[in-house]
């Protein structure tokens, strides 16, 4: 196997291509929102949710290929119906969480795959959405990014604090008269947008990390919920940042690069806080 | 008169097939201490999520400032309340500051009350520590200014004092006396601490599914009879022997075959 590697230029030239600007704008985007859909996420116990959504929105997006639909919408439509779905089948049928969650990402996918072997097998525009595809974010894209990132970020600016307030403790939410039916379904819808959002980014099968390792990361630092809110989103923006030049210039795949740089700051920041652990005891011990 | 704050009217309620609660019914006037005591599974936490709303679907009424609750959720602004220690997530990535000001949500935020609820409770130093980071007492604490940060009229405590020391117990029962007497909050908490129900309360309830007291708490404390006759689930004969004991300076421990 022979690994092409670009020439680093001394300049910012890399800025200039039109590609890596979208890549970057939309990749920023996303980082923002995902880290703060992700947080509450992470917190309500619901890490794999974006698994779920994206796997379900994998089944969409295969009903968008097979009647010749925008993709996007359709998994967008099946993601939230499913989203709402999982939500009411845990309430009603008092079903846990992980095991609602496996429900759906097994049944998202096979419908995909019942209706990818229908039409005829894999494509490339199928390929791209399971693995992501920044590079190849049009100005349509982009915006309908933007579009639908605003959107999420001007609804989580009206509920977060409510939400954090639910999140922490349902039952004091409820008594302090908060509809917490209501926000929980109305932060699930929320979530589904987002995944979909996120897809051109790092594919249907790397999304929860965009979703998960940032905030888990930012969480082992022990600061408040702004904090490790800001953290979380510092995290996504400069491992998307780092993996998108790094893959440009190693031409590897750019949602794998996002990811591995996440993960590697997830592990660097686990080895500090352990080593600041063993350092305070050791003082302790001297006293 | 005082004006009645609660009014709990032939209240039941079940899950499942069986009741927890009752045919309860008893007032809370304004100032009034009422401690509730009973065992476990007696249904006080189940009394509490009903008189707050959390459960919606019992038999009876329950009138909160004069109100029923059923028609007027509003009405739990005006309540402040202390869950079981145990029903927190103490990893939740907020600090004390972040923590307290969640009892000003949907109400007039202003920074400042929530500092100067923080200061009541005496946790100034600690105010941008996460609270993970802080004793059990410590984190009791936060939560009454949780609770008293948006001023309310009815404080509700359920088994607050449950896996804090001896030491933070002392200064939680001191917050909630000067919240009594000197800003004349009512208050209700249940606890199976007798001797600081017998301290704090002016008036006590005695529940085990059904009420079997409600009335003046020296009427309680004072009449073996009264108290005992209150008590008739074996359990419950069995925690009041220990108090006794206790007061008595006994070592003897409570013989729970002994009625």
């Amino acid at each position: 196997m022979v690994v092409t590697v670009r020439p680093i230029p001394m300049s910012l030239e890399i800025l200039t291509y039109g590609f890596i600007q979208r890549a970057l704008i939309s990749g920023i985007i996303i980082a923002v929102i995902c880290s703060i859909i992700g947080l509450f996420l992470v917190l309500k116990r619901h890490s794999l949710f974006g698994d779920a959504m994206s796997h379900v929105a994998f089944g969409g997006i295969a009903i968008g290929l097979y009647a010749n639909v925008y993709p996007l919408w359709t998994a967008f439509i099946v993601s939230v119906l499913a989203g709402l779905g999982m939500t009411k089948l845990r309430e009603v049928a008092k079903i846990p969480s992980d095991s609602a969650v496996a429900v759906l990402l097994s049944s998202g996918l096979a419908i995909g795959i019942v209706l990818i072997s229908l039409s005829g097998g894999f494509n490339l525009d199928l390929f791209s959405f399971l693995f992501g595809s920044i590079l190849l974010v049009s100005l349509q894209d982009l915006i309908m990014i933007s579009a639908v990132s605003g959107l999420v970020l001007l609804t989580m600016s009206l509920i977060y604090k409510k939400l954090t307030y639910i999140t922490f403790d349902e039952e004091q939410a409820a008594v302090g008269g908060l509809n917490v039916r209501n926000i929980n379904y109305l932060f699930i819808v929320i979530a589904s947008v987002t995944v979909i959002a996120s897809i051109r980014l790092v594919g249907v099968l790397l999304i929860s990390s965009l979703i998960v390792l940032p905030n888990i990361t930012a969480l082992a630092m022990g600061k408040g919920f702004k904090k490790t809110a800001l953290i979380s989103c510092g995290i996504s923006i400069g491992s998307v940042i780092a993996g998108i030049i790094v893959s440009y210039f190693a031409n590897i795949a750019p949602s794998g690069a996002v990811v591995l740089t996440e993960t590697m700051i997830f592990l660097i920041a686990l080895s500090g806080r352990s080593i600041l652990n063993r350092n305070r005891q050791t003082k302790v011990v001297n006293l | 008169m005082p004006p009645e704050i609660v009014s709990v009217e032939n209240l039941s309620f079940g899950y499942g097939s069986s009741l927890s609660i009752e045919n309860i019914s008893f007032n809370v006037s304004e100032g009034d201490f009422l401690g509730i005591v009973g065992p476990n599974g007696a249904g006080k936490t189940t009394l509490f999520r009903c008189i707050l709303g959390v459960l919606g679907n019992y038999a009876g009424s329950i009138r909160l400032f004069g109100q029923d609750i059923k028609s007027n959720k509003g009405l739990l602004k005006r309540v402040g309340y202390i869950p079981q220690k145990r029903t927190i997530e103490q990893e939740f990535p907020v600090t004390v500051q972040e923590a307290v000001s969640f009892g000003l949500i949907g109400l007039r935020n202003s920074s400042n009350t929530v500092l100067s609820a923080i200061t009541d409770v005496g946790l100034d130093e600690l105010k941008n520590k996460r609270i993970g980071n802080l004793s059990g007492g410590q984190l009791q604490r936060v939560l009454i200014a949780k609770a008293l940060v948006s001023n309310p009229d009815l404080l509700i405590l359920d088994e607050p004092t449950i896996s804090i020391d001896k030491e933070s117990e002392k200064k939680f029962y001191s917050i909630l006396t000067e919240l009594n007497e000197d800003r004349k909050k009512t208050i209700i908490l249940s606890s199976h601490d007798l001797d600081a129900i017998k301290k704090l309360s002016n008036k006590i309830a005695c529940v085990n599914k059904r009420l079997f007291f409600h009335g003046n708490v020296h009427e309680f404390f004072d009449n073996e009879k009264l108290m005992m006759s209150a008590y008739l689930e074996a359990s419950m004969q069995t925690h009041m022997h220990s108090h006794f004991d206790a007061e008595n300076g006994s070592d003897s421990k409570a013989d729970p075959n002994v009625a």
